[in-house]
């Protein structure tokens, strides 16, 4: 707290250009990262896409026909058609809306569980502690691909199994993360401070210590995001994604049997959206683990 | 405190876990997932028919003891049999194993070795365009959906240009071979992305460390920091990475071995999954989460035999 000076009962707080909190150098670093503004500017297309889909104003009428069936791409349809002879650009403009909602809704569900677990071990150690690693221990023992397979089982097929069961498998790392920052931070001095004013537990935790460890959330965020992306179509291919919407993972699976005819261009429009959005994440996680990871700085 | 007091007490430590995948197993397929004797019979099935099916599996039972009987089978090893095949699931999985760890071994070797290779040339370069460029490259590879590389590498090297075998597999030791390298450099592509980023990251934060730079003080060259320095010290956490990869080795790639018709574990797997066949799918779940703890164990007494840094707790 050294720009920080009480004078004669005056609080003065001396705004020095020298010294920047962790965000600011952060957004700073990442401002002068080409390769990270590029990326974000990437996402922010794929999410005004997903936006312009959702409100019907793009492919709306995705399932209409429009052309003979497996019509190669021309300039009237650039990704050509699929079999019942609808607009394959289309149909992955629904998979960019659906993408878009796994990767946030799943990354989302992820990161709170995992959080307020990996917290609460951490901080309040003891039984709490011993229970939620015997918890995650375990949950982490059980192959995801059977949890997800179980999960979709139980509560049907469909965009909100997907989304529960990408979320409900993948929140571990961030959980065991979290346990041992909070671990790391619980017995520094703000907190003692923050404790010695008389603030809660639950002000401790939630108020001083989290944002400290920001960094990791918003890290695993975007490694999420993109993970779930590329799981769903892991889902799609065991019959278990959307069902009655096109999304890139069903796309792609089609494509399996189309390849044999020759029909290459519902696989190469989905893989071609999907690597800009999980290239553009995982850059984008890269550039703010540099910007924003304190250990990595001046590496 | 004692290695094998510690190797005891991690041990010990297993049977808590195991007892809660055993209840996460129990309670998503014996409890949530409902009565199966309706899908198994098909249509018209009479009470009685469904009460004897029930009774046959075993699920007419007090919850208790079915719960027991999935903590019984993962000591046992007993899971009963298929509902689709009515094979003995042991049998089914000793005949699997052999084909998954003829794709999944060779594969994991090379793709080791070959990750390995590049992050140290990597590391050497650190900073530099090569450096940037391969993490690129591998980001680049990681963004493409791991459908897609089994799909494509089928369709263009196998069905398209004929230089591999499409699908199919063949027991004994030479004849399994022209069916397995195509598989095999699909899981080379797919894993080399994730891979080369793991070690690199590793050999860079051995790379800053002080006794790199002692050497360098005392005039060693930058090869040899490389290779006796920074290796053996980023061999711990490679080690640990690599052993915690076995279980999956064992359970072979699902996506691959369906899609080349290999008759291992990940395919049999990916076939209960699709005909709903619970005891196959348990069984695999309760086999992997028992591999994957004891190797879990193992990473860890590796860890601290080979790091002298870490203190046993």
């Amino acid at each position: 707290m050294d720009n920080v000076a009480v004078l004669d009962g005056e609080l003065i707080i001396d705004e020095g250009p020298k010294s920047k909190s962790l965000w600011r150098h952060a957004f700073d670093t990442l401002l002068k990262d080409k390769v990270a503004v590029i990326s974000f500017i990437v996402v922010s297309i794929y999410a005004l896409l997903a936006i312009l889909t959702a409100t019907g104003m793009l492919a709306a009428d995705w399932a209409k026909e429009v052309g003979s069936s497996y019509s190669p791409p021309s300039a009237e349809h650039i990704f050509g058609t699929d079999i019942f002879g609808r607009s394959v650009l289309a149909k992955a403009l629904v998979g960019t809306k659906i993408a878009m909602s796994i990767g946030i809704v799943t990354a989302t569900i992820s990161v709170v569980i995992g959080v307020f677990l990996g917290a609460i071990a951490g901080y309040f150690g003891g039984k709490t502690d011993e229970v939620i690693v015997w918890f995650y221990t375990t949950f982490s023992s059980v192959p995801d691909i059977m949890l997800l397979i179980a999960i979709t089982l139980i509560l049907g097929k469909g965009l909100f199994a997907v989304y529960l069961a990408l979320g409900l498998t993948s929140w571990v790392t961030v959980c065991r993360l979290v346990r041992g920052e909070v671990i790391r931070h619980k017995d520094r001095e703000y907190v003692q401070a923050a404790s010695a004013i008389g603030g809660s537990h639950f002000r401790r935790l939630f108020i001083h210590i989290l944002p400290n460890i920001g960094h990791i959330m918003i890290i695993n965020f975007t490694l999420l995001f993109q993970t779930a992306i590329k799981s769903e179509v892991i889902l799609a291919y065991l019959g278990l994604s959307v069902q009655d919407a096109p999304s890139w993972g069903k796309m792609i699976d089609d494509s399996k049997l189309e390849l044999a005819r020759g029909v290459w261009w519902q696989l190469v429009a989905a893989t071609l959206f999907m690597f800009g959005i999980v290239l553009a994440f995982n850059l984008v996680g890269d550039a703010v683990r540099d910007a924003l990871d304190p250990k990595l700085k001046g590496k | 405190m004692n290695i094998y007091i510690y190797i005891i007490r991690r041990l010990a430590y297993l049977i808590p876990v195991l007892l809660g995948v055993c209840l996460i197993i129990f309670l998503l397929f014996n409890v949530v997932a409902g009565d199966p004797t309706a899908v198994l019979l098909g249509k018209h099935p009479t009470a009685k028919q469904m009460a004897e099916l029930r009774h046959e599996l075993g699920i007419d039972k007090p919850m208790v003891y079915q719960y027991l009987d999935i903590v019984k089978s993962a000591f046992t090893f007993d899971f009963g049999r298929s509902w689709a095949t009515k094979q003995q699931i042991s049998s089914m999985l000793k005949r699997g194993a052999l084909p998954s760890l003829t794709v999944s071994v060779p594969a994991f070797v090379l793709a080791t070795i070959l990750a390995i290779s590049i992050s140290l040339l990597v590391a050497y370069f650190r900073g530099k365009f090569i450096d940037k460029a391969v993490v690129f490259v591998c980001v680049m590879l990681m963004s493409i959906s791991s459908l897609v590389y089994i799909l494509f590498g089928q369709w263009a090297l196998a069905y398209h240009l004929g230089v591999f075998e499409i699908a199919g597999y063949d027991e004994g030791f030479p004849n399994f071979i022209p069916y397995v390298l195509l598989p095999i450099l699909i899981w080379v592509v797919i894993s080399v992305g994730p891979d080369v980023r793991f070690y690199r990251t590793v050999m860079l934060d051995e790379i800053y460390q002080d006794y790199v730079r002692t050497a360098r003080a005392k005039g060693v060259g930058e090869k040899m920091i490389l290779f006796k320095h920074v290796l053996k010290n980023a061999m711990i956490p490679i080690v640990t990475f690599v052993i915690i990869r076995i279980p999956f080795l064992i359970l072979g790639a699902l996506l691959i071995e369906s899609f080349f018709s290999i008759p291992g574990l990940g395919g049999i797997t990916l076939k209960a999954i699709n005909n709903n066949d619970f005891p196959v799918i348990k069984a695999m779940t309760v086999l992997s989460a028992v591999a994957y703890m004891v190797f879990s164990v193992v990473t860890d007494v590796v860890y601290t035999v080979v790091d002298p840094r870490v203190r046993l707790k």
